[in-house]
């Protein structure tokens, strides 16, 4: 018998579901303050840029700048939600609180536990787009129903930005190693994404290099869906986005296999 | 291999690099005894117990573990296994209950049972009355309570410990004890690893003795004792006491390890190194009957280990 193939495909059982449910009742316990602290960001950005930068702007993209800004903003919130579970907080659990460890000791394996943690980050990544959604909904800035086909998308998105969190903190020793990771990838693809300012506004290099960015394809789909729309190339977006998921959660399982089951 | 054996090793190597941690490692477990797997830092003990759990994969070599084969079904054996890690892995975002509960549902028991079975466990941890205290605010010995009584929430058959008691003062270790003591009673088969050699002497049928990644010797304690050690032995502290060993000690004990100036004679007779250590009058000294502790250092010797 050889040393184990950290690379060899996942193996799940159902109690991967244990290690979300544990993240649950944390999460319970504090979930108003948590709620309101994740909404509070988002909705800063919607309000004060929206309004203030909307006076100025006729209309982009053929809509109000606050319409223009909701979808993006429920992109980018559920893209920072996922990434701070998925990086801090299942950091926290893996080294310092050591539950992995722990429930290692259980009848889980890894895969069950890095599964559990990925969902888990996109289920709270979830709510945290939903209720920028439903902000932007109550205040009549959602036009069409087919806005609703979105809440889906969030938590794709969310399982995409949750498995590269994943991969982050398997590789981090600590936590300073996370700023790298906001400072390189997380704000880039706030910028270039088009959260804030459609696409064709940036040199022609720098989009082409944004439609590699999952955050872009995230924005792509979500935009014209709030606004009433599906866009031509909605199965592109998904597969993208998709395929970051499947891909991430690998890489992550398998880096995350060599630190622990070494 | 031995298929009632509770757990039963056989030929376990593993390396870590150029480093080869566990070198051709073989035991069994009886069913009902405390096995104390002994060695200092970085025998292996640990590294042994995780190619145990299926934590890791051996390089070669085969284990059983209640029956099943590990790694190959290591889920299965776990679900009947109790582990009390090294450093404590409690959930400070949960109650002691809580904790409890939590951990008896990553195997899958229903919540009807664990209610049922809780009350039971917090009592045998001295918890009872703290049922719904967040865990930060308990003292080392309550979370190695709370941690035993962790591992036993799936009733299992056989419960790894490993170093049980590190950290512990004297009275809480003493209750530590007590507690394994009783599910031996109950007919649970420990593993324990440890470098506390009253310990292992106190609660193991048997022990093997690990080091560099072997086992350099097994048996009941007792038996070691008398098959590694001279019966008695005579510590003698002080400035002089390394001209006493030169001139007097060398030659009437059997045996005489120095560390600085403290002397240790192996004897079967103590009577003539009492007799000149009580005329002179300068030198302290303590006389008692041989421990498993110089077993140890005997074979794994007295140098440090970091």
């Amino acid at each position: 018998m050889s040393a184990r193939n950290h690379w060899a495909l996942p193996q799940f059982s159902l109690r991967f579901a244990r290690v979300w449910r544990r993240n649950l009742l944390v999460w319970r316990k504090l979930a108003i303050p948590s709620m309101l602290g994740n909404l509070a960001d988002p909705l800063l950005y919607m309000f004060g840029l929206g309004y203030g930068l909307g006076r100025m702007l006729e209309d982009v993209g053929g809509m109000s700048y606050i319409g223009f800004l909701a979808a993006g903003i429920i992109c980018s919130s559920t893209m920072m939600s996922a990434s701070f579970e998925a990086m801090y907080s299942a950091f926290s659990r893996m080294q310092m609180q050591k539950t992995w460890e722990a429930i290692l000791n259980a009848p889980l394996t890894l895969d069950d536990v890095v599964l559990g943690e990925m969902i888990w980050a996109a289920s709270k990544s979830f709510l945290s787009g939903s209720a920028v959604l439903i902000v932007a909904a109550v205040l009549g800035l959602v036009p069409s129903p087919l806005a609703f086909a979105v809440i889906p998308l969030i938590f794709l998105i969310g399982l995409a930005f949750a498995g590269l969190g994943l991969i982050m903190t398997a590789l981090s020793p600590s936590y300073d190693f996370f700023m790298y990771y906001f400072t390189l990838c997380v704000t880039p693809m706030m910028l270039l994404c088009g959260v804030f300012f459609p696409l064709d506004q940036l040199p022609a290099a720098a989009q082409v290099a944004a439609q590699l960015l999952p955050l872009t394809h995230a924005v792509s789909l979500a935009r014209p869906l709030v606004n009433g729309e599906v866009p031509a190339t909605w199965l592109l977006h998904i597969a993208v986005l998709a395929a970051y998921a499947l891909a991430s959660f690998y890489v992550a399982l398998a880096l995350t296999r060599r630190w622990l089951l070494k | 291999m031995n298929s009632t054996a509770p757990l039963a090793a056989t030929g376990l190597r593993k390396s870590y690099g150029e480093r080869e941690v566990v070198c051709g490692v073989d035991f069994v477990l009886q069913p009902g005894e405390c096995f104390g797997l002994l060695g200092p830092n970085g025998a292996g003990k640990t590294t042994t117990l995780r190619l145990c759990l299926g934590l890791t994969d051996p390089d070669s070599g085969s284990i059983s573990v209640l029956g099943k084969p590990v790694p190959q079904q290591a889920r299965e054996a776990r679900m009947r296994i109790g582990v009390v890690p090294q450093f404590d892995n409690l959930d400070p975002d949960f109650t002691i209950r809580e904790n409890l509960l939590i951990f008896g549902r990553y195997f899958d028991i229903p919540d009807v049972t664990l209610r049922a079975r809780i009350p039971s466990l917090l009592e045998f941890a001295g918890l009872a009355s703290r049922a719904d205290t967040r865990i930060q605010t308990l003292s080392g010995g309550m979370k190695r309570r709370l941690t035993l009584a962790r591992a036993l929430i799936n009733d299992p058959e056989l419960v790894f410990l490993d170093e049980p008691t590190t950290g512990l003062d004297p009275q809480a270790r003493h209750v530590i004890w007590e507690r394994l003591r009783n599910l031996l009673k109950q007919g649970k088969t420990l593993l324990l690893t440890t470098h506390f050699m009253e310990e292992a002497e106190r609660l193991c049928s048997r022990v093997a003795i690990m080091d560099h990644g072997k086992i350099i010797a097994e048996g009941e304690p007792r038996a070691l004792i008398a098959q590694h050690i001279e019966p008695q032995v005579v510590e003698v502290y002080g400035e002089a006491a390394p001209d006493w060993a030169d001139r007097f000690g060398r030659s009437h004990a059997e045996r005489c390890e120095a560390t600085g100036e403290t002397i240790f004679c192996y004897t079967h007779d103590s009577a003539p190194l009492i007799t000149d250590l009580d005329a002179r009058g300068d030198l302290r000294y303590l006389h008692r009957r041989a421990s498993l502790e110089d077993v140890f250092l005997k074979l794994t010797g007295r140098e440090l280990r970091d």
